[in-house]
């Protein structure tokens, strides 16, 4: 079993909890991983991409071959278009409605939203809305981790205990917050 | 001793912790920062050890020097355009009787995703005559650190770990081996080891000679051939290994594969793959170095690919796709828009930023000259290069704007302006700043002092800000014309009038313009 993901989006939205978690419920299902990051100066608002190779068996490339990721995961709905020369044939794209128009020929929304709506197997989310729903706006990374979950290699739980471990720094109520946003996500995606 | 996952760079440095390490100097630049961060990060993993960012790349090549000879175990790290920063050191350091172990780690960056080339360090390796290890993923670069300490001490030699931006920003788990003691501190016995006079240098310069030749029998013994095709042979070096083994899956016929992950090359093993086939492609991230060597510039008996020919492209870096014609394999496809083209989102300043401020002024108080020189330097006000700001001329290497402006200013150019960060200056703008004193060159620096290096991800800099002042003022600059003003919108109309009197002024004036970093100020907040 190999499982490509592909997480994009813009400098400054902090996609890296989303890459923890699940790289962290993958490595505890005994699966290998590899992880690439951008840092530097792409973070400075630019274009972000990081990698997410899972396993079953050994992972050579720390990025994902064109053509062959399973999915895109993305924080951004025109970002999630720039990646799929990635992604495989019948594979799919999940990606958060809200633009970030941090460009002056930013195209009409509509139209990123049409090209998406026409792959072949795409979901678009307002995870904002729906972090702000299950009562924690900012943990919108997690709607789209759990809107993800039916698809990923890897079970709930798994993904739920490393919530509970990426956020435990943070307190119960940031812990608790982020499986409820989790979980909306999950709902979702029916 | 267990698992741990870890990234590239995170790896190498608990590789030298593990080794017993005591020491670790390094400035700032992607993709090297985060092992002096991961040090810093986990100080008490072996003891306490002395981990300090430094004024620029050469200063803390030059601790790991002292740290050296005082008999302790030490690592320098650094991004490639750094080493050119630290080339006088390292070059000599290959000639000295290293005592601690002293492993060079530079990060390279191919692809320029944060640097202004793609220089390969592995020439400056060949070059000064010093060992070089290239791991391909991070269970090797853990390793081959801790190996590099080794021979560093066997040989009494610096060694150099070079790694690219992949390899220093993924993550992968990683075996971890057990912990060594650091060394107790010891001078080096023989003070003529360390002392490059003509006398003394000769003699070391022979000794590394030799100690090359014996390095090279160890780099063959590491290095490996796998049976295969007699048609078809395959070189790789480090990450490039990793490209390869993606798609070897799906060759009908499997080459002859030498891979090389440490230097001096491998000669032997390099003869006998080229002796068992008929063409050979060399696959290696940066420049083609091995490439190069085999070629050289006689005629050969076999056909040799690679960047040089085409195969593989010669800029950029690698990638499991773009070395797939050179192996035969036919192109993947993805998925793609219908007709939508997508507008590039390059990386902007943020919203809020002191330096958009300051462009802001500067800008105004330039508009009324028509001919003028904006040189600038590296930092997040480089992309004051980009429109909106479109505020700065030149970014060529760190430090360079102070002295292209005092450069501009000597040849004509009227006003003569340098844009520069508060580390940067600090890194190598001071001695510039010196020389247009000396000789009194009518220019104006400006510069932006957020109080952090900003773009690496904000570590501290070197010295506060609020020393920048007196420092211009021992320098010599006339106290009336250096000036601190506020980075801020709101005393936009008094920076102009500060900006242009000291545009018509016919000599050295400073400019500091303060105001803190949003990054860091947010970082401090978490923290």
């Amino acid at each position: 079993m190999k499982y490509d993901i592909i997480l994009c989006g813009v400098g400054g939205q902090g996609g890296i909890s989303v890459s923890v978690v699940i790289a962290q419920a993958a490595m505890a299902e005994g699966l290998a991983v590899k992880q690439s990051e951008v840092h530097g100066m792409a973070q400075r608002g630019g274009e972000v991409l990081a990698h997410l190779r899972l396993s079953d068996g050994p992972i050579a490339s720390p990025t994902i071959p064109e053509g062959t990721a399973r999915l895109i995961l993305a924080f951004e709905p025109l970002e999630a278009l720039r990646y799929l020369p990635w992604l495989a044939q019948d594979a799919s794209v999940i990606a958060a409605a809200a633009p970030v128009r941090n460009i002056p020929n930013y195209p009409e929304l509509e139209s990123v939203l049409a090209e998406l709506r026409a792959l072949p197997n795409s979901l678009i989310l307002d995870a904002d809305a729906i972090a702000k729903e299950a009562g924690n706006a900012r943990a919108a990374n997690m709607v789209l981790v759990g809107a993800a979950s039916k698809l990923l290699p890897v079970r709930t739980e798994s993904l739920e205990k490393a919530i509970a471990e990426t956020f435990a720094r943070k307190g119960e109520a940031v812990v608790a917050a982020n499986l409820k946003a989790f979980e909306y996500g999950r709902k979702a995606n029916p | 001793m267990g698992f741990e996952t870890l990234m590239g760079d995170e790896a190498i440095a608990l590789g030298a912790l593990h080794a017993g390490l005591s020491a670790a100097f390094a400035y700032p630049g992607t993709p090297s920062t985060e092992i002096m961060e991961y040090f810093q990060e986990n100080l008490g993993h072996n003891g306490g050890i002395t981990a300090e960012w430094c004024a620029n790349e050469k200063t803390a090549y030059e601790s790991a020097l002292g740290a050296s000879y005082a008999g302790r175990r030490v690592m320098v790290s650094m991004k490639h355009v750094g080493l050119n920063v630290a080339a006088d050191p390292f070059v000599n350091s290959a000639l000295v009787k290293i005592k601690g172990g002293l492993v060079l780690v530079v990060a390279d960056d191919p692809g320029m995703h944060s640097s202004q080339d793609e220089q390969d360090s592995r020439w400056y390796a060949e070059f000064a005559r010093v060992p070089c290890f290239e791991p391909s993923d991070q269970q090797e670069a853990y390793d081959m650190t801790r190996k590099a300490f080794e021979v560093s001490e066997a040989y009494s030699c610096p060694v150099l770990v070079r790694i690219t931006t992949r390899l220093a920003h993924s993550r992968a788990v990683v075996e971890l081996g057990s912990q060594l003691p650091q060394n107790a501190v010891g001078k080096a016995p023989d003070r003529w080891g360390w002392t490059l006079m003509p006398h003394s240098a000769r003699g070391l310069w022979k000794d590394l000679l030799g100690k090359y030749e014996r390095l090279r029998a160890e780099a063959e013994a590491a290095a490996n051939i796998e049976a295969g095709s007699a048609e078809f042979g395959v070189i790789t070096t480090g990450l490039a290994r990793e490209y390869y083994l993606e798609n070897l899956p799906e060759m009908a016929e499997k080459p002859t594969w030498l891979h090389i992950g440490r230097y001096p090359m491998p000669y032997g093993k390099i003869r006998e793959l080229c002796g068992r086939v008929k063409r050979v492609l060399v696959i290696e991230e940066g420049y083609p170095l091995v490439e190069r060597y085999l070629r050289g510039i006689l005629d050969q008996r076999i056909a040799i690919e690679g960047k040089e020919t085409g195969a593989i492209p010669l800029t950029g870096e690698l990638s499991p796709d773009n070395i797939r014609p050179a192996l035969g394999l036919a192109a993947r496809k993805g998925q793609a828009c219908r007709d939508l083209a997508l507008p590039k989102r390059p990386p902007q300043l943020c919203q809020g930023c002191p330096h958009a401020d300051s462009f802001g002024f500067l800008k105004e108080a330039l508009a009324e000259y028509p001919t003028h020189s904006v040189n600038s330097d590296i930092g997040c006000y480089t992309l004051g290069a980009m429109p909106p700001y479109d505020a700065i001329e030149t970014v060529v290497e760190m430090g360079a704007s102070v002295g292209m402006a005092r450069g501009a200013a000597a040849a004509g150019l009227k006003p003569a302006v340098a844009v520069v960060g508060d580390s940067t200056f600090y890194h190598s703008g001071l001695t510039n700043l010196i020389d247009a004193v000396s000789h009194k060159t009518p220019m104006t620096l400006l510069v932006l002092d957020n109080e952090t290096t900003g773009m690496t991800g904000a570590q501290p800099t070197i010295l506060p800000g609020q020393r920048l002042k007196d420092i211009a003022v021992a320098c010599g600059v006339d106290p009336a014309h250096v000036h601190i003003v506020n980075a801020h919108k709101k005393d936009h109309a008094q920076n102009v009038e500060i900006m242009k009197r000291e545009l018509a002024y016919e000599g050295v004036s400073v400019v500091i313009a303060v105001r803190a970093c949003l990054e860091a100020a947010k970082k401090a907040r978490k923290a």
